[in-house]
């Protein structure tokens, strides 16, 4: 943590921390990092489901929300409120353990990512150096969420449901999976912070230019991956009911929901950092804004940091809305034909035009000497 | 202190795990088991600070081979009472299995560590070491030509799987996707203009 943060904390509080054992110290700041992180992005799923009704509402020249609070804001806790309150139906003839585990196995794996995903230059719970390697292997876990889920209740719809995720999350991994094979080389590490660092310097910078194929990759394969229309097969309310989730009511649907916008929150956040320089503000390398980075009070959000995140999160979250309002769904066969036959293709592709592109030393290699 | 602590309670929930494999009567708590089995697999090597296998193994066994297996397993309709009767038979070959790998571990864990001192414990490893560099470093450069050959019987794996389902049958339907894309409105649909009718 930065010193000037510490500035304003009384001095007999700094003394008492010191007492603590290194490793109290430690466990304390953990714990608190991951509270900051979890309540952060709970929040954000109650307002992105607002945002989304919001945006889709203004495409399809509706109002949305607009009872509960100022302008519908309190929506989504009237929502949350009436889930805790909805009683939980257990279907008789489930699998009852199973079915109660479903939603907590899917829900764990989209709250555990955000552990290695960096806020800014120094907040991060663990700044481990195989964090690619974790984001993409936690992503892969959250499927048996799904499909225990579609299984454990013992419904047709369900497990058709669980079966079209499953086999749509296994083909989407591996272009996803293949995009990131082109950050790590354009990066030339694991280290999320290290991949943001090395696109530090202004927009030119971003693997969004020089990966561009890669980024539309990484970019539909999230929206595939999270069962987000135009990719919702899983779901299917219209052909399947509600897929996989059909049979769960209350808190536990609640879970489902929770764990879906989690993942819809990641995938925009990992998708900024990997290809739109993470925190690192746009303005970066402009002279017209050089003046402002040591302005007091505005210098810390020219200067790059959370807001940019944020804001770059955002985006990417309105793109998911905007999918979901402008696109029917995709056929089951097309989805596959898509992943497969196009995606998979593409990746390799671009990853040679990397491999020469490093050789020759341009785009992000360029004076590097990498 | 801490880190054999923890050692035996992963290695004891782990033991546990794969006793549920064997011992449970449903298949798909078999493969729960399994994956479980695996985690705890996982957390053992990050203990030995091996952090890329550890991840990769989750990456892989749990993340596609593991969800294939249970969308296997969703399908099959087991039958747990002729599995049973089979015991009896298969019996004699299991406990011999089990003996041959109980030998081979106790040559592993326990002769080779008489001869070589070293593998007492783990070695502490130096400060900014990283297992995914370490691994990386000798696999492309010593070992590359045994990676590229494991590359190589993979992909061969890979066209045998497909060669031997793809099965051809005549009269198939398949569409031509680059046909369907390249469609436009006016192949399709003629558009008439007439007169309005009187109303019957």
């Amino acid at each position: 943590m930065p010193e000037s943060l510490a500035g304003p904390i009384p001095q007999f509080l700094v003394d008492f921390w010191n007492t603590w054992p290194p490793v109290l110290q430690y466990l304390t700041t953990t714990l608190f990092k991951i509270l900051i992180v979890t309540v952060a992005v709970i929040l954000c799923v109650a307002f992105s489901t607002y945002f989304e009704r919001k945006v889709i509402g203004s495409m399809q020249s509706r109002v949305g929300p607009n009872r509960v609070g100022w302008k519908g804001l309190l929506q989504p806790f009237a929502d949350v409120f009436k889930l805790l309150f909805k009683e939980v139906v257990v279907p008789s003839q489930s699998n009852r353990f199973l079915y109660v585990v479903a939603p907590l196995l899917s829900l764990t794996p989209a709250l555990a990512t955000w552990a290695v995903i960096p806020m800014n230059d120094w907040f991060v719970i663990a700044d481990i150096n195989a964090g690619l390697l974790y984001v993409l292997a936690l992503t892969s876990v959250g499927v048996y969420g799904v499909i225990l889920a579609g299984w454990a209740t013992n419904s047709k719809y369900a497990l058709l449901g669980a079966m079209r995720s499953a086999a749509q999350i296994v083909a989407y991994e591996i272009a996803m999976g293949f995009a990131l094979v082109g950050i790590l080389m354009a990066s030339g590490s694991l280290n999320i912070g290290d991949i943001v660092e090395a696109q530090s310097g202004g927009v030119g910078n971003w693997f969004l230019i020089w990966l561009f194929p890669l980024f539309l990759v990484y970019w539909i394969a999230g929206v595939a991956e999270t069962n987000r229309a135009p990719f919702d097969v899983a779901e299917g309310e219209s052909e399947i009911v509600a897929g996989f989730h059909v049979e769960y009511s209350g808190v536990a649907f609640a879970l489902f929901f929770l764990a879906e916008y989690a993942n819809m929150i990641l995938i925009s956040t990992l998708t900024a950092v990997f290809f739109r320089g993470g925190w690192a503000s746009p303005l970066e390398g402009f002279a017209l804004f050089e003046p402002f980075h040591d302005t007091a009070w505005i210098g810390w959000f020219f200067g790059g940091g959370f807001p940019w995140l944020f804001i770059k999160m955002c985006v990417f979250m309105y793109v998911f809305f905007w999918l979901r309002a402008t696109f029917p769904r995709y056929r089951y066969d097309q989805i596959m034909r898509l992943g497969w036959k196009v995606f998979i293709p593409v990746t390799i592709v671009w990853i040679f035009v990397e491999g020469a592109m490093a050789w020759l030393e341009v785009g992000p290699w360029a004076g590097a000497g990498a | 202190m801490l880190h054999s602590v923890l050692f035996y309670v992963f290695a004891g929930v782990m033991f546990g795990a794969a006793m549920g494999v064997v011992f449970s009567r449903n298949p798909v708590h078999a493969v729960m088991f399994l994956v479980f089995t695996f985690f705890n697999a996982a957390i053992l090597w990050l203990l030995a600070e091996a952090e890329f296998l550890a991840i990769v193994l989750v990456l892989v066994y749990v993340g596609a081979v593991m969800v294939l297996f249970l969308f296997v397993v969703m399908m099959l309709e087991v039958d747990v009472e002729a599995a049973k009767r089979g015991l009896t038979r298969y019996a004699p070959l299991g406990i011999a299995l089990a003996l041959v790998m109980a030998i081979e571990l106790v040559n592993v864990i326990w002769l080779r560590g008489k001869i070589d001192s070293d593998v007492g414990g783990f070695v502490a490893t130096p400060e900014g070491y990283s297992n995914t560099e370490a691994l990386g470093a000798v696999l492309y450069t010593e070992h590359v030509y045994a990676f590229e050959i494991a590359a190589v019987i993979l992909l061969l794996a890979i066209i045998a799987a497909i060669t031997l389902t793809m099965r051809k049958r005549p009269g198939l339907k398949v569409q031509d996707v680059a046909k369907q894309v390249a469609t436009r409105a006016k192949d399709r649909l003629r558009v008439v203009r007439m007169d309005a009718e009187k109303k019957q």
